[in-house]
């Protein structure tokens, strides 16, 4: 991957940060520029959003057969999370042993953890994944 | 518009076919089809192929010219167009070949969808399989195509309290069926057990839940209606023809039991061919993953939300029930070449309607639909093809 096509998107990998449309409040990750609610009304009146990065697992896998370059991590869980602010994302849970027990319904939140690496002088990558939110279990 | 039907088919075996290039395979199909509907290439107006990742697969993009080329039609010099909409290439490439012929533009026009997924190893064949999905916030996580439908499998048991058996059952379905199919990539029979039992691949899902990588091609030539009956006896009448669009990042749903692409797609194809799903005879199904069948059942209104696991359990869908569901073996057995799908599912409904599907010919069946989905639902292309009496 080239430089700068990684560190684009770099703010929104790093801290979660969507967009919010700003005639409806409707929030967005990734970030967009047209709103699917408000259409060409919401042209130019969308803003930055910083996501909390707290949610609940709706939904996961254990990967088995993973991608090139995360074949080190195998197996390791893939869950689609509900966010807080009510929008989902689809993102790695690590932290988890053989002890741990996912489930639908579990508290997590992000955290920032090395995604993959261009080989073994090439670019890092960073970005989010999440993990136990033990401060909300109950 | 005008009607249109469908006058030829071809294909090719599905399968590891190592010693056949893509464009061998693409040819092999092309003139079948050609020799079945009896034209010549003085009848043929365009050519319409639908492919999904030459680029990746065979560093070759621009593959409309070379099989023009091969087919020894460059002299002819007529349009070759290349479609490319992820899995659903061959689907949307017939749709579009559809529309030209309704329209009155072409006559005669040769719709074929080819892919040669073996001339890569393994690993990058997964890495490409999983180049539908969004690549900056899907894969770049780790995130694989079989990990989405893995999810959904995840939500509907949680949600519907679907058995992780329905799921073998549609496995074990479409291999029986396929086992009647000399072209299918997979023509054993498999046990639930085995399924059950087969190496995790992303949980629920084993490796005998997930259709095969496949080579494999197929054509079908179109032409008007009131045509059709100069090259053919048994002309098949295409009912409707839809497609119906959606995110393409599975996290962006409002459900992700639901495919609101195959939803809206065929409540438009219902309406066009003045149906309903109970009329269906035949319906060949997005079935890449276990997962898929049973959520493509329920979205195409075949049943209930959350009912098709326990109609699979009951023995449903197989041949001779009505509807017949994955005649040729569906993706998991016939094979899964991306770009030819769509239009192998065409194939095996004008093989069933014309009584060419050896022995797993449905008798009486009239009305048939193909289903085919590219990416992860993000794309629905819906066929209605019936036989005219």
């Amino acid at each position: 991957m080239s430089v700068s096509r990684y560190w684009r998107e770099a703010k929104s990998r790093y801290m979660l940060q969507g967009s919010k449309c700003g005639r409806c409040n409707r929030l967005f990750f990734p970030k967009r520029s047209v709103c699917p609610s408000c259409k060409s009304l919401s042209i130019n009146n969308i803003d930055n959003f910083n996501l909390s990065g707290n949610g609940v697992i709706d939904a996961f896998t254990y990967v088995h057969e993973g991608l090139t370059g995360f074949e080190m991590q195998i197996p390791y869980v893939i869950a689609m999370i509900k966010l807080e602010e009510g929008i989902s994302i689809t993102a790695q849970v690590v932290d988890i042993d053989d002890n741990t027990k996912v489930y639908i319904g579990m508290p997590v939140r992000m955290v920032f953890r090395k995604i993959g690496e261009d080989g073994k002088s090439g670019m890092i990558y960073y970005g989010y994944k999440f993990s136990p939110d033990m401060a909300n279990f109950g | 518009m005008r009607e249109v039907a469908i006058i030829g088919i071809g294909e090719t075996k599905f399968g590891e076919l190592w010693d056949r290039s893509f464009r061998d395979i693409g040819i092999e199909a092309g003139l079948k089809a050609i020799n079945d509907a009896k034209i010549t290439s003085n009848d043929i107006n365009a050519l319409y192929i639908g492919t999904m990742a030459s680029g990746s697969l065979i560093k070759q993009e621009h593959v409309s010219p070379i099989l023009l080329d091969y087919a020894g039609l460059s002299s002819d010099h007529i349009p070759s167009i290349r479609i490319e909409a992820g899995e659903a290439s061959g689907a949307l490439a017939f749709h579009q070949a559809y529309l030209a012929v309704a329209s009155g533009y072409y006559n005669i026009v040769v719709v074929g969808g080819a892919e040669k997924l073996t001339d890569v190893s393994e690993d990058v064949a997964r890495d490409i399989t999983s180049s539908t999905s969004d690549q900056e916030w899907e894969t770049f996580f780790g995130v694989t195509q079989a990990s989405q439908y893995a999810l959904i499998a995840n939500k509907h048991m949680n949600t519907y309290n679907t058995k992780r058996e329905a799921m073998a059952e549609v496995a074990v379905k479409n291999h029986y069926h396929g086992s009647m199919n000399s072209t299918a990539h997979f023509q054993n029979k498999i046990t639930v057990e085995a399924v059950l039992k087969s190496p995790p691949v992303s949980t629920p899902l084993g490796m005998l839940d997930c259709a095969p990588l496949s080579d494999g091609a197929a054509t079908v030539i179109l032409a008007p209606l009131d045509i059709a009956r100069k090259f053919t006896d048994t002309p098949i009448k295409i009912q409707a023809s839809t497609i119906s669009t959606d995110t393409a990042t599975l996290f962006h749903r409002r459900d992700i039991c639901t495919f609101d692409s195959t939803i809206l797609a065929s409540k438009k194809a219902y309406d066009l061919a003045g149906i309903g799903s109970s009329q269906l005879d035949l319906v060949e199904l997005n079935d890449n993953y276990t997962i898929s069948e049973i959520i493509a059942i329920e979205d195409l209104n075949i049943t209930k939300k959350g009912e098709a696991g326990k109609e699979l359990l009951n023995g449903r869908y197989r041949i001779g029930d009505k509807p017949s569901i994955n005649t040729s073996g569906g993706l998991k057995a016939h094979g899964q070449p991306y770009g030819a799908v769509g239009i192998a599912q065409i194939v095996e409904i004008v093989k069933q309607l014309t009584g060419r599907a050896e022995k797993r010919t449905v008798n009486g069946a009239e009305i048939g639909l193909t289903h085919t989905i590219g990416g992860i639902g993000s794309v629905s292309v819906i066929n209605i093809l019936k036989r005219v009496n």
